[in-house]
C-alpha cells in the first residue's frame, strides 16, 4: 500500500528522493512487516488466553466472590479446602471413570474401522465421510438426543434392551449406568475422527513392512497386530493425550444429562458429576458465586491434565519399546 | 510365490508382483462390507432418531413402544419453536447470532492464520523460530480454564450478554497459525515469492496476491473446521450468554433445561434445526473436510 503511494507522488520528486524513500520503506517492511503480521494471534492470546489464566491463578488465592464487594488475599486456603473436598475428589473419580470407559473402547474401535478402510473399497468416499458424520453433530444435540434415547420409560435403549430380555434400566441414576450412558455419547461423536487419524497415518506406512510380513506368512490379523499398532504409536500416543485434554475438561454431555437444570449437580448423589462441572457449580451454577474456589479447582483441572498426559504418554511410550 | 517374488530383478515386473501380493491381502470382503455398513447405520442413527422425535406431537414421543418411523408433525414442531409464545428463548434469534458469530470468527481465523503462517513461514526475522514455537506452546494451555478471570473481564468490558464476548476471544487461534504455516511451507513455492519481489511487491502484496491465493485449499479446510467448531461451542457462550440474545446451543439447551417435564419433540426439532447447516455444509464439502482431518493428523 505505501509502494502505491510512493508511486503517486513520484511526479512532484526527484528520481533520487524517490528511490530512497523506495529503499527505507523496503527496509522498513522487512525489518517491521513480519511482527505486524504475527501481532494479531500474540494480542488476542495475551489479552484472552494468556492474562486469564495468570489472573486465574492469582484469583484462586483469595476468597473473590461475586456478591463480595472486597476480597482477601487467603494464600492457598482455597487450596486446603479443596484437598478435603470430598465432593471434588467424587467429581475427579467421576471424570476419570468417564474417561477410562469411553476413551478405551473408542481408540479399539477406532483402530479396527480405520484398518478396515484401509482396504480397497468400492464407495471409499462414503464410508469416510459417514464414519465423520457424528463429529458434525454439535455437543448439546448429542446430549440431548442421547438423553432422550436413555430415557427410562420411553426410551429406545431400553425398549431394545427389553426385546432381549433385559429389564428396564434407570441410566440416569445409577453410578456405573450413567458413566456407560455418558460413555457411549462420547465414544459415538468421537470413534470416527480418530479412525481418519489413524487411516491416514496408516496410508503412509510402508507397503514393504506388509509384504515382508505376507512373505514370513503373516494373514491380515497378524499382519495388523505386528505391523500395523506397532507403526501407529505415535499416532496413538497422539490421540490418547488429545482425549486426555478433552475427556478431563468433559462438561457439556453430563451437564444436558439430566434434562432439568441441575446447576451442574449431576446427579442426585453427584453419580456424575465431573471437574468442570463441579467448577461451574462454585462459579455460577449454584447461587455461591465463589470465584475464588473456582479458580483453585481450574488451577487443579490444570495440573490433573498435565501429570495425567505425562502418565500416558509413560505408558504409551513404555509399551512400544516393550514390543520392539 | 515367496520364491517367485524373490527371484524376479528388481524393475517392474518385480514391483507388480508386490502389488499382487498386497492386493491379496488388501481385498474387501462382504463381511468386510457388512462390518462398515453396522458401522454407517450406528453413525447415522441417533440424527435419524432426532428426526423421528421432531416428526412427532409429545404425546407420541411418551409412548410405547417408541415410534421407529417419522411423523407428520416436523412443522407443526419446527413452527411452535419459532413461536416466542411457548419457547422461552428467541430461536430466530439465536440462528442469526450463531451465523454471525461462526461468519466472523471463520474470515477473521482463516485471515490472521494465512497472515501469521505467511510470516512464519516465508519471511526473516528475529525469534522467528522461538516465537513459533511459544505459538505451539499455547496450544497446550487448556484456555478455557481461564474462564472464571474472563467472566470478570467481559463484566468490565460491559460484553457480558453480547455476542461480541463469544467473537472476540476466538479471533484468533494457535491452531490455525500452525496449519497455515505448514501448508505455506511446503505449499507455495520460494520462487513465485522472490518472483513477485523482483516486481517490486512488498511483503504485503506477496502476501495478497501470491500467498492467499495459493493457499485456498487450505483456507477452505481451516474454515470449514472453524465454522463447525465456533457453531458447535456451547460452554463458553452458554457461561456469558444468556436466553434472551443466545447462540443456537444455548437456546437449545435452556428449552431442554427449562421445563420440569422435558418437551422432547420440541427439544429435539431444536437439535435438528441446529446440525441441519452443519448437514448442508457437510454433504457438500464433506470430502474436502475428510481430506483437511487425514492431511493434519500426517503433519500434526
Amino acid at each position: 500500500m505505501s509502494v502505491v503511494s510512493g508511486t503517486e507522488n513520484a511526479g512532484g520528486q526527484g528520481a533520487a528522493g524517490l528511490r530512497l524513500r523506495r529503499r527505507v520503506l523496503r527496509r522498513l517492511d522487512a525489518k517491521v512487516s513480519p511482527y505486524l503480521y504475527i501481532a494479531p494471534f500474540f494480542v488476542v492470546f495475551g489479552i484472552f488466553g494468556l492474562f486469564p489464566l495468570g489472573y486465574t491463578a492469582y484469583v484462586s488465592l483469595t476468597d473473590r466472590n461475586l456478591l463480595a464487594p472486597v476480597s482477601h488475599f487467603i494464600g492457598l486456603h482455597n487450596y486446603a479446602l479443596l484437598i478435603h473436598d470430598s465432593y471434588f475428589w467424587n467429581a475427579v473419580e467421576n471424570t476419570f471413570g468417564i474417561w477410562f470407559l469411553s476413551t478405551v473402547p473408542q481408540l479399539g474401535l477406532a483402530l479396527v474401522i480405520a484398518h478396515v478402510l484401509n482396504t480397497k473399497l468400492r464407495a471409499r468416499t462414503f464410508f469416510r465421510m459417514a464414519v465423520l458424520l457424528p463429529q458434525v453433530t454439535s455437543l448439546v444435540a448429542v446430549a440431548l438426543i442421547f438423553t432422550q434415547l436413555f430415557g427410562h420409560d420411553y426410551g429406545f435403549v431400553n425398549y431394545a434392551l427389553g426385546q432381549v430380555g433385559v429389564h428396564h434400566v434407570y441410566w440416569e441414576s445409577g453410578r456405573l449406568s450413567s458413566w456407560i450412558a455418558l460413555s457411549v455419547m462420547i465414544i459415538w461423536r468421537w470413534t470416527g475422527y480418530n479412525a481418519l487419524i489413524y487411516l491416514a497415518a496408516m496410508q503412509s506406512i510402508p507397503e514393504e513392512l506388509y509384504e515382508a510380513a505376507a512373505v514370513d506368512g503373516a494373514r491380515r490379523f497378524r499382519q495388523f497386530v505386528h505391523v500395523t499398532v506397532p507403526m501407529l504409536r505415535p499416532t496413538i500416543l497422539f490421540t490418547v493425550i488429545i482425549s486426555t485434554i478433552g475427556g478431563l475438561q468433559l462438561f457439556t454431555e453430563p451437564y444436558l444429562f439430566q434434562p432439568r437444570a441441575s446447576g451442574g449437580t449431576g446427579g442426585a448423589s453427584r453419580q456424575y458429576q465431573t471437574i468442570v462441572m463441579y467448577l461451574y457449580e462454585k462459579f455460577l451454577g449454584s447461587t455461591q458465586f465463589k470465584f475464588g474456589y473456582a479458580a483453585a479447582i481450574a488451577w487443579c483441572l490444570v495440573l490433573l491434565i498435565a501429570l495425567f498426559g505425562l502418565v500416558n504418554y509413560l505408558l504409551v511410550s513404555r509399551i512400544r519399546s516393550a514390543e520392539a | 510365490m515367496v520364491a517367485q517374488s524373490s527371484a524376479i530383478p528388481r524393475g517392474r515386473s518385480r514391483r507388480r508382483v508386490h502389488r499382487a501380493v498386497a492386493r491379496r491381502f488388501d481385498s474387501a470382503g462382504p463381511l468386510t462390507y457388512l462390518f462398515l455398513l453396522l458401522v454407517v447405520a450406528g453413525s447415522l442413527f441417533p440424527l435419524y432418531w432426532s428426526l423421528v422425535v421432531a416428526s412427532h406431537t409429545n404425546a407420541a414421543v411418551y409412548a410405547y413402544p417408541p415410534k421407529l418411523l417419522p411423523g407428520a408433525n416436523l412443522f407443526h414442531n419446527i413452527r411452535r419453536l419459532f413461536d416466542s409464545g411457548i419457547v422461552s428463548v428467541d430461536f430466530a434469534k439465536a440462528l442469526v447470532n450463531s451465523a454471525i458469530v461462526a461468519s466472523v470468527v471463520t474470515v477473521s481465523v482463516v485471515f490472521l492464520s494465512a497472515l501469521a503462517g505467511f510470516a512464519f513461514a516465508k519471511l526473516e526475522f528475529r525469534g522467528r523460530k522461538l516465537l513459533f514455537l511459544l505459538v505451539l506452546a499455547t496450544l497446550l494451555v487448556p484456555v478455557q480454564l481461564g474462564l472464571i478471570p474472563l467472566y470478570i473481564q467481559m463484566i468490565h468490558f460491559g460484553w457480558l450478554n453480547s455476542i461480541k464476548a463469544v467473537i472476540a476471544p476466538n479471533l484468533c487461534t494457535a491452531f490455525g497459525v500452525f496449519l497455515m504455516r505448514q501448508y505455506i511451507v511446503g505449499g507455495v513455492p520460494n520462487e513465485l515469492i522472490a518472483a513477485a519481489r523482483v516486481d517490486g511487491c512488498n511483503s504485503w502484496r506477496v502476501f495478497w496476491h501470491v500467498v492467499l491465493p495459493a493457499v485456498r485449499p487450505m483456507a477452505a479446510v481451516l474454515g470449514l473446521l472453524t465454522f463447525m467448531n465456533t457453531w458447535n461451542d456451547f460452554l463458553w457462550p452458554f457461561i456469558v450468554l444468556n436466553a434472551r440474545n443466545p447462540t443456537v446451543q444455548v437456546a437449545v439447551s435452556d428449552i431442554a433445561t427449562v421445563a420440569y417435564v422435558p418437551d422432547y419433540s420440541l427439544i429435539l426439532t431444536g437439535c435438528f434445526i441446529s446440525i441441519l447447516p452443519l448437514l448442508a455444509v457437510f454433504l457438500l464439502l464433506g470430502r474436502q473436510i475428510v481430506g483437511g482431518i487425514m492431511q493434519g493428523a500426517i503433519k500434526g
